[in-house]
């Protein structure tokens, strides 16, 4: 039956019959042939190099990689610089408030986003226009803003205020909250739309049958659409997170890692020990204990995630 | 298959034809502001004049981060550009891996040494070998003054720290910003070895930032001279972090700041503001450190070249950049002196000429002419690193003098 319908759809060809068998042959080969180069490519350029930082790591490559082993003396000198602490309690203080803020801000908009109300299309597009700057241009124009000189304190001052202070990308102690505040500006129209589309699959009926059993609007959001949005919440989460870890061009723009060290990132760690100071098995070690992080919130997730689809179907 | 590899060949045999007839120079640089690119072409068209072919490879932005990238992938592959800006112990990290060509058939046939300061061919050669060509001197231990300022609040000009000092609470009496400063981890560190050299002098300077002699490192001295760095913070304005240098400079310039630590390329601001040293603007080497040099210099790598035409080519461009005549038309953009202890500086303006007075003087005794560690001539890239990590941190935040001493030596030695 089946063949006899292949055979109709395809009888413009000479023979049908052969005609049909090299189209299985060949609907059979097609997938694979146009996403070998991409998997050649992951391969190589994703897996291959993973394991050649990872070789690098246990080398002394100083200025060019190097192949002579030296063990485990890079991650030894890697944790006795005081720098490399400082740009992990910074990756910490960062990324746990950098998710935190994201998630709330993206759901509180997408939840006043989705009441029905009038022009959301424009409100949309205007929560998601910083997600079309790169993070250079937003470092940049938070860096204008936030110095002291020129910046929100200078005008806060011009309007009267005289002794408003507002220095954090000056002070040591708070120029990572900058990095934040920057980083959730970009960030959160992102997430908004993640949580609205989220939102706008959680069946109606639902909401319908609930609010015939008298549940209220806070109690609706609360027991039923907000944890429906679980699947959301965990794609948000991974998204915001290896954004975090792999943050660099916006600290680099906005604070260049300073004042001092005092907003250094491991990314910019090894960045510049692997290419600025000729320290290459010293930045592949920093790079093997970034890739370690990611996997650290990688993998219990996928583990989480393919685990209750087991269960499901 | 016999027809594709007669093809091949026709095409190897004409493009080795081709470089044939003419010698090339490839040359890496980040010359690429108003000054130092018409200095550049002055360059190019000397080469071409002597019948070669340049090949520019410029790259904006003064740091070049993401050239030496690059060049290492170009160098590996067997395919480097003839030369690049490279400098201090860098030449001898390239020299080591092999990728440098030797240059003594020129520096013999010129006379190199005979006008070259021995510490600055000292850092040119590699095992005896030159390997790369210096272009001009800077010096890093300049102070740059507003004397309108300095009249304002009716203070003399400092000539020790404890001037210095003195002069710079007046000045912040008076309402003018004492020291203009950039705070980036290279301003912070040059700003920290003028100090460290005006208090231990060249012999402390040396046994610290050249041979990391670790008594050295933890003497009282480098505890004072971080404390004494501390002080700075006390006289800047709260803009200051992240500033670039010509900012500051232009804080200087417009009279806002009295004050501005840095090498003499920043000459280039002032004059490009139309002021005239002497009288709207004052060079004075750093309080304290008034005959020893803090040298930086410039230099062009040689890398080895497959053809002899480009070798030639190549032999020919390091004698024309030691040439008087290049020499002059650099020095004069740029800002800095020239390297050769025998060129006519009467077209330099004073402060190019009193910086050539203390580069002769200490280089002839041998005395005060020491290498800068912030700008790379010191000690490699990973020290320097190092160094500047600890520097940056300890002035942008509350770590004891005792402290900073204790992580600089650590930190040093772990990158060694």
């Amino acid at each position: 039956m089946s063949e006899s319908k292949t055979a109709d759809l395809t009888s413009v060809a000479m023979t049908p019959r052969r005609n049909s068998r090299m189209g299985d042959t060949l609907a059979y080969w097609m997938p694979k042939l146009v996403l070998s180069p991409t998997l050649i490519i992951v391969l190589v350029f994703f897996y291959g190099f993973i394991l050649w930082t990872g070789y690098l790591s246990f080398t002394n490559s100083r200025m060019l990689p190097s192949y002579d082993l030296v063990g485990w003396a890079n991650y030894v000198r890697l944790f006795n610089n005081e720098r490399w602490f400082v740009s992990l309690r910074n990756l910490a203080v960062y990324s746990v408030l950098f998710i935190v803020i994201c998630l709330a801000i993206g759901l509180s908009l997408a939840i006043l986003l989705d009441q029905k109300i009038r022009a959301e299309g424009a409100l949309r597009t205007i929560y998601l226009y910083p997600m079309a700057l790169s993070f250079i241009v937003t470092g940049t124009v938070w860096k204008w803003m936030l110095n002291p000189q020129v910046g929100i304190e200078q005008f806060v001052r011009g309007l009267g205020w005289e002794t408003f202070r507002f220095d954090w990308l000056v002070d040591p102690n708070f120029s990572i909250y900058t990095i934040v505040v920057a980083a959730v500006w970009q960030s959160s129209g992102f997430v908004m739309a993640l949580f609205l589309a989220g939102l706008r699959g959680v069946d109606d009926s639902i909401i319908k049958a609930a609010q015939i059993d008298g549940a209220s609007r806070f109690m609706i959001y609360t027991r039923i659409i907000i944890p429906s949005l679980r699947p959301v919440f965990f794609s948000a989460f991974v998204m915001l997170a290896h954004i975090a870890i792999k943050s660099f061009d916006l600290a680099l723009a906005l604070t260049g890692g300073g004042p001092g060290v005092s907003s250094d990132l491991p990314a910019i760690f090894m960045y510049q020990m692997s290419f600025t100071r000729n320290q290459m098995g010293l930045g592949a070690a920093s790079a093997m204990i970034m890739l370690l992080t990611v996997v650290a919130i990688l993998v219990p997730y996928l583990y989480s995630e393919l685990r209750t689809k087991k269960h499901e179907h | 298959m016999n027809f594709r590899k007669s093809m091949l060949t026709v095409a190897l045999t004409s493009s080795v034809a081709f470089t044939a007839q003419a010698g090339e120079v490839e040359v890496l640089h980040w010359w690429t502001s108003g000054g130092e690119a018409a200095a550049v072409s002055v360059l190019k068209s000397m080469v071409e004049k002597e019948g070669h072919t340049w090949k520019d490879f410029a790259v904006a932005g003064g740091g070049g981060e993401n050239t030496m990238t690059v060049l290492r992938a170009r160098a590996v592959s067997g395919n480097p550009p003839s030369s690049a800006q490279i400098k201090g112990l860098e030449i001898h990290e390239w020299a080591d891996l092999g990728f440098l060509s030797s240059l003594n058939d020129v520096a013999e046939a010129e006379g190199w040494k005979d006008f070259l300061p021995e510490m600055v061919s000292n850092i040119m050669q590699f095992d005896g070998e030159f390997v790369a060509v210096p272009v001009n001197v800077h010096r890093v231990n300049w102070m740059w003054a507003n004397p309108a300022a300095f009249e304002k609040a009716g203070v003399e000009l400092p000539t020790s720290l404890d001037e210095l000092w003195a002069a710079a609470d007046k000045l912040k009496a008076a309402g003018i910003i004492p020291i203009a400063h950039g705070g980036q981890a290279w301003q912070d560190a040059t700003t920290f070895e003028s100090i460290a050299l005006s208090l231990g002098g060249p012999e402390f300077f040396v046994k610290a930032f050249v041979e990391h002699d670790p008594a050295a490192l933890q003497s009282d001295t480098m505890i004072e001279a971080f404390e004494q760095f501390r002080k700075v913070r006390d006289y800047l304005d709260p803009g200051f972090p992240g500033r670039e240098w010509n900012i500051a400079t232009s804080m200087v310039i417009r009279g806002d700041a009295a004050m501005q630590f840095m090498g003499d390329w920043a000459k280039g601001e002032f004059s490009a503001a139309n002021m005239q040293p002497g009288t709207d603007y004052l060079c004075l080497p750093f309080p304290g450190t008034d005959d020893m040099f803090t040298f930086n210099i410039d230099s062009l790598a040689m890398f080895k070249q497959r053809s002899a035409e480009n070798v030639a080519a190549q032999n020919t461009m390091a004698r024309l950049v030691l040439s008087p005549e290049f020499q002059e038309t650099f020095n004069m953009n740029k800002g800095s002196i020239p390297v050769r202890l025998d060129q006519d500086m009467s077209g330099f303006d004073a402060c190019a000429q009193a910086s050539m007075d203390t580069f002769k003087s200490t280089s002839a005794s041998g005395e005060g002419l020491v290498p800068s560690m912030a700008h790379g001539m010191s000690t490699t890239s990973a020290v320097q690193g190092a160094i500047y990590d600890v520097t940056t941190t300890f002035f942008n935040s509350s770590m004891t003098a005792q402290e900073a001493t204790r992580q600089l030596a650590s930190a040093i030695r772990a990158a060694q």
